[in-house]
């Protein structure tokens, strides 16, 4: 199952995220890297030189559109301004697809800008894939919901997080971009078993997998996005692999970035896990 | 409780200011306890109450925009000092929250509300509100709208009486009462490209050193924030220059922009048209005049 109709039927291999501290490392020296994963917001602008790095960039790699502040599970409606510009930024690097977060940030028009946790009720998952439907409509191009790491849980749930995800994909009938840290992270935070989480997932929705690391405090883990990835973490990618096969993965580092290389070489441990899929598929 | 109400509950105590220690505040903002007000809506877990659980949020709420505060206005930060920053900030934020899908817009109204609240500009207000004012030129003028320059034709075809000649959307006129552009290049230690958004959780929040500014002396300035090559750079104009480039971008044509800048010019008249010409020549080579708009044809 290495394309699916919610990652354009294409067949990227290891990305990383496209980072300012190493533009210049990779316009200089051309790393060969299968493709890039750039968050969206930061190119919705008029001009100027992040547009120039981006055209540069898309020159010779692939790159995917990740944002961060669409809000899926927001009650309110989608905001025009944010959706005409990313419909605008899509038609510029011609994403397979586009992702952004299971969460909400938003309300009465008011932006936190944090990715806040959903309550898992039906009202809630109707409003979310009702959401995810009109984007993608807006859009034209497959989406995929991210799962979120998340330090809260409300009283007014009525069912896990993984049967939410199901829940609204299956109505918005969109894609899966499956972090398996966050599941890592959250498990953590809420005290449940990963490995269900990532065996509830529906596999033929998977379109891309995030890896990372995070940050162990006393009493509960934090996305932090600042580490290698963990053993654990690693675990849980071979499973989601194992169910979904060969699909396109992201390392994100988004703070205490290392070198270039080092970031790459992180992310190539993916290698390890998506090799023995090709071998169990060719067997 | 319904999405929405659920949404507003929680977004309320997210946004409200941290006490002086960063810690979420023992009043929620219906004035009930935070403990009762957060139980309401958060299970407790066995390691945090649902008051720690929702603090998370709380403060990451506040590092966040903080940070994105102390990028944006590095320059405001050594006018102020750290303590007046960080209390101007909370207090701007709380008056004008997002309500951008972006953080690059987080300090767009901070200028004019500046001016409305100069008891947040500390004792330099002037000096406080120029710095801010260049700063948020330079945010524009990195990522603002570059059109087609202008070329030789555009002019051919206009009227030359009537000839209006546009300024690139990213050029930033600025008059100044100080010399900021000297004191934001000195505070100004890397060049760091402009990346806002990612979605890391940052546990504590994170301290940028605050360079203490030497005295800076008034002097009026006229400042043009501009591009070359996608990178922002300060350019010191006459008055005259000013004049004129500011009647242009007001739409007047060219031959009444030239009127107002000799108003009170002290520029000789017999070395206006030698002026004249050398400044336009300057303008042209750093394209800061775009094709006009096209005319759509009556059908």
């Amino acid at each position: 199952m290495p394309a699916n109709q919610f990652n354009g039927f294409t067949d990227y291999g290891i990305g990383i995220g496209l980072r300012a501290p190493h533009y210049d490392h990779i316009l200089t020296r051309k790393p060969v890297v299968d493709w890039f994963e750039i968050i969206s917001e930061n190119f919705m602008i008029d001009g100027g030189r992040p547009l120039q790095i981006l055209d540069q960039i898309l020159e010779q790699y692939k790159v995917v559109q990740h944002g961060v502040s669409m809000y899926f599970g927001s009650a309110e409606k989608p905001n025009r301004e944010h959706l005409r510009r990313l419909k605008e930024l899509v038609k510029r690097t011609q994403t397979p697809w586009v992702s952004d977060h299971l969460c909400w940030g938003s309300v009465d028009g008011r932006y936190t800008h944090d990715l806040l946790p959903m309550p898992y009720t039906f009202e809630a998952a109707k409003i979310t894939a009702q959401k995810v439907r009109e984007v993608r409509d807006f859009l034209e191009v497959p989406v995929a919901v991210e799962n979120v790491s998340s330090y809260a849980e409300f009283h007014v749930s009525e069912m896990t997080e993984w049967e939410f995800l199901n829940e609204v994909v299956e109505r918005a009938d969109c894609g899966v971009l499956l972090d398996v840290n966050n599941i890592y992270v959250s498990s953590q935070n809420h005290s449940f078993d990963p490995m269900t989480y990532v065996n509830s997932v529906p596999a033929e929705r998977v379109a891309q997998i995030h890896i990372a690391g995070h940050s162990k405090y006393r009493k509960y883990i934090l996305d932090t996005h600042d580490h290698p990835v963990i053993d654990p973490v690693w675990k849980l990618y071979e499973r989601a692999i194992h169910r979904a096969g060969h699909t396109a993965t992201l390392l994100e580092w988004d703070d205490r970035i290392p070198t270039f290389n080092e970031v790459h070489d992180e992310a190539k441990k993916a290698n390890k896990f998506l090799a023995s899929t090709v071998l169990a598929t060719a067997s | 409780m319904k999405l929405l109400k659920l949404q507003r509950t929680m977004a309320r105590a997210v946004m409200q200011p941290l006490t002086s220690t960063e810690r979420m505040q023992r009043r929620a903002p219906d004035g009930t306890a935070m403990k009762g007000y957060a139980a309401g809506f958060i299970k407790p877990n066995d390691r945090l109450t649902s008051f720690e659980r929702l603090e998370i949020y709380n403060r990451q709420y506040w590092f966040r925009l903080f940070s994105s505060m102390t990028e944006d206005f590095p320059g405001l930060r050594s006018v102020l000092g750290e303590k007046r920053f960080d209390a101007m900030c909370k207090a701007y934020i709380l008056d004008c929250p997002s309500r951008s899908f972006t953080l690059r817009n987080l300090g767009s109204k901070l200028e004019g509300w500046l001016r409305k609240h100069p008891e947040w500009a500390g004792p330099k207000q002037v000096l406080a509100l120029d710095i801010a004012r260049l700063e948020w030129a330079d945010i524009e003028a990195f990522d603002g709208q570059a059109k087609p320059a202008l070329r030789t034709e555009d002019l051919t075809q206009s009227a030359g009486e009537n000839l209006r000649l546009q300024l690139q959307p990213y050029v930033r006129l600025l008059d100044l009462q100080y010399p900021v552009d000297d004191l934001l290049l000195t505070v100004r230690t890397d060049d760091q490209d402009h990346d806002f958004a990612s979605n890391a959780f940052e546990e504590r929040r994170k301290r940028k050193r605050v360079r203490s500014t030497a005295k800076l002396a008034p002097r009026a300035i006229f400042l043009v924030v501009h591009r070359i090559d996608n990178s922002v750079y300060f350019r010191r104009i006459g008055s005259e220059e000013f004049a004129v480039l500011s009647a242009l971008r007001q739409g007047k044509t060219l031959a009444k922009a030239l009127d107002a800048a000799f108003l009170k010019s002290s520029i000789p008249l017999e070395e206006r048209a030698a002026a004249v010409q050398e400044w336009f020549q300057n303008w042209a080579t750093l394209g800061w005049f775009c094709q006009p708009k096209k005319k759509l044809a009556k059908s």
